[in-house]
């Protein structure tokens, strides 16, 4: 795939999400417009990447897998990549509209993450034998999984909402920033020990499969954010008092 | 004396954890007068202090010190602003003299060993400078920050509780302390339960309700 | 009077926490004792095949440091929290990024001795030869202790506030410090062993890369943190 593609969803995700908050009008229907989109598409996901593709040549079946495992992966990149958006938003202009999409961007990232993962190791025991190894992308993915869990804890364990809004947002920054870190030492660290060989052979009919995952995927990322930013906003709501009313008049003295 | 006022509220509002501590509270001090602060305990008189010392800032609303904005200005403004607190933000483990040095420097005052030396004196802890706070009581801890104050110098001293934990004469000291802020001009807020003595040292005062203004006398 | 400038307040927070660190000498101590008992079981762990404990002995020295340093990070803001001396600090006033820097170099400063102490700790248990390249050995240890308090300073500065603070700071910290620990590894091996592919230098510069970005980004971010805005 070109290197610019996941900009290109990144965009995609990020024109959504910018959508639904600018325009009013679209924000009572259009996620779950994208729900419902994303149903159909999966369903053409399901008979594309079970039927219509032919099985990959050096993993058989079970490289059908990867149709969701990548779009999983990708969908949990942008959703971090979208909160720590929000966590420098919130550091400059503080915002509860921010905390709580930054709030609900963590935790759909993890499901993502924490679902790539998982269906990369089912892959990986019968390609190359273990459930884990020291690839370089297996290990900033579940790297960048820990922190955002670790991310989700810290604002579950901090009871001043204000201070957790900061204070998350200074965590996730200081989380995402290592993610490059990480990669480029693993992938150094690995190649000088030993050299995995992760060929993507990907045919058309294959690349064309992986791409409407990712197109499948991006519906639900944007419908489950929106959701999970609900959720987000209807607790902050009930937790905080509304803002005090005007004094009571004074009596002159 | 300038005509800016030496602290100026504006509908200030302040959230501290879920709820509203302070409500929409207005009021203006002029330079060099003195406010009684009053109300029962949880009326949101440490948060107002707080907030006017620069340690915290209004939710909603602005407070402006000598005509400053305190959120934006807090740099210029805190070496003018002294507050006294239950909260003594002395280190434990060092000693007293440690802890006012610490100060002192940090004020980049000249010849602080001395300066520090002297404070302690006129606090009664000149005996006890060199051991650890962790040793002290209440009220020596106390004393402490009413030098680490006093090493200040400043233009508006906010006191909470003062006389809490101190043993009579620490109040009659305190007392005079306050006079001796007052006689260089500096302004001076004063939240206390002791009201007679707290009106005998003020001009003006602020009972607080549930976060809001009751009244002004 | 006026107050002090941003470097002149790095140090003054800086001298004011190696004071601390002298009067508590004590828990200092048990730090010590701590993470050398870490490598103690490190190497009943492993079994006591000398040739495996020695090509190990870099990992080990760091995990032992790296656990080491959460108890110090934690204590180091647990001395601020007590009586609300942070906010003291800035009141005073300090720059919060004077506070930042002061308090990072004094958590580097105090893992860096430990390190020193844990090095003929590592001869005597895993046989390792430390003779070899003294000089960037000490750098790879200074780098990394720099590595470890960038960060943890800034976690530790909002854990010390959260509930269950004790499992919050290694929950935040130990993803973020993999590359640090990676390269510190990597680093410290070369220097006590046979650098066959020149690959000491490379993995300085990336402790170094490590360092200035979580040292800026600190400096950017811990205002933010510690300001109660």
């Amino acid at each position: 795939m070109p290197f610019w593609s996941p900009l290109a969803l990144l965009a995609v995700a990020l024109g959504l999400v910018i959508t639904h908050f600018a325009v009013p009008t679209t924000r009572a229907w259009m996620w779950k417009a994208s729900a419902v989109v994303g149903l159909g598409a999966l369903a053409l996901l399901l008979y594309l990447g079970l039927i219509w593709a032919p099985p990959e040549a050096f993993m058989s079946d079970v490289g059908r897998i990867l149709y969701v495992h990548v779009p999983f992966v990708w969908m949990c990149m942008i959703a971090f990549t979208l909160n720590v958006g929000c966590a420098i938003a919130y550091l400059m202009k503080k915002s509860w509209r921010t905390d709580a999409l930054a709030e609900s961007t963590a935790e759909i990232g993890v499901m993502f993450g924490a679902g790539g993962v998982l269906m990369g190791s089912i892959w990986a025991r019968p390609t190359w034998g273990v459930w884990w190894d020291w690839d370089p992308r297996l290990i900033s993915t579940a790297v960048m999984l820990l922190s955002y869990v670790g991310y989700l804890a810290f604002r579950s364990f901090t009871e001043d909402p204000e201070r957790r809004a900061t204070w998350s947002a200074a965590a996730s920054i200081l989380g995402y920033v290592s993610l490059p870190i990480v990669w480029f030492s693993v992938r150094w660290w690995n190649s000088l020990h030993q050299v995995q060989s992760t060929s993507q052979s990907l045919d058309s009919q294959m690349r064309i499969v992986m791409w409407w995952g990712t197109v499948t995927m991006l519906f639900f990322l944007f419908a489950f954010v929106v959701k999970r930013y609900e959720i987000a906003r209807s607790r902050q709501s009930s937790a905080l008092e509304a803002p005090p009313e005007a004094p009571r008049q004074e009596v002159a003295a | 004396m300038s005509d800016t006022p030496a602290i100026e509220l504006k509908d200030v509002s302040k959230r501290f954890g879920p709820r509203w501590a302070v409500s929409r509270l207005s009021f203006t001090l002029a330079e060099g007068r003195s406010l009684l602060l009053t109300g029962h305990n949880g009326s949101g008189k440490t948060t107002l202090l707080r907030m006017i010392a620069t340690a915290t800032f209004p939710t909603l609303g602005e407070i402006a010190l000598f005509g400053h904005e305190t959120r934006r200005n807090r740099a210029e403004l805190r070496p003018k602003v002294a507050l006294l607190s239950h909260a003594n933000f002395l280190y434990e483990d060092l000693t007293a003299a440690q802890n006012l040095s610490l100060a002192a420097q940090l004020l980049g005052a000249q010849a602080p060993a001395a300066k520090v030396k002297e404070l302690l004196e006129r606090v009664g802890l000149g005996a006890r400078a060199h051991n650890p706070v962790r040793q002290f009581s209440a009220g020596m801890r106390k004393r402490v920050s009413i030098a680490r104050l006093l090493l200040k110098a400043p233009r508006l001293a906010l006191l909470d509780e003062p006389f809490g934990e101190l043993d009579p004469s620490g109040i009659t000291q305190m007392e005079g302390l306050v006079r001796e802020l007052q006689a260089q001009g500096a302004t001076v807020v004063l939240a206390t339960h002791l009201i007679e003595q707290g009106k005998a040292l003020t001009q003006e005062r602020l009972h607080l309700e549930q976060g809001r203004k009751e009244r002004t006398a | 009077m006026r107050p002090v400038g941003l470097v002149r307040g790095a140090w003054l927070v800086l001298k004011k926490d190696w004071q601390l660190e002298w009067r508590t000498r004590a828990r200092l101590t048990a730090t010590v004792f701590f993470s050398l008992s870490t490598l103690l079981l490190f190497s009943f762990a492993m079994g006591p095949g000398i040739d495996v404990l020695r090509a190990h002995a870099p990992g080990y020295l760091w995990l032992g440091i790296l656990f080491a340093s959460i108890l110090s990070l934690g204590e180091s803001f647990r001395v601020e929290a007590e009586n609300q001396s942070l906010t003291g600090l800035l009141l005073a006033p300090v720059d919060a990024r004077s506070i930042f820097l002061g308090k990072v170099l004094g958590n580097a400063t105090l893992l860096f001795a430990l390190g020193l102490l844990l090095l003929p700790v590592t001869v005597a248990l895993y046989d390792v030869d430390l003779t070899r390249n003294p000089g960037l050995l000490l750098l790879a240890l200074g780098l990394g202790c720099l590595g470890i308090a960038a960060p943890g300073t800034v976690y530790s500065a909002m854990s010390s506030n959260a509930r269950a603070r004790d499992v919050m700071l290694p929950l935040l910290l130990f993803p973020v410090l993999v590359p640090m620990l990676l390269a510190a590894v990597s680093a410290t091996k070369f220097a006590l062993m046979k650098d066959v592919q020149e690959q000491l230098p490379s993995w300085l510069k990336l402790l170094t890369a490590f360092d200035l970005i979580y040292l800026s980004v600190g400096f950017l971010v811990f205002p933010r943190v510690v300001e109660d805005d």
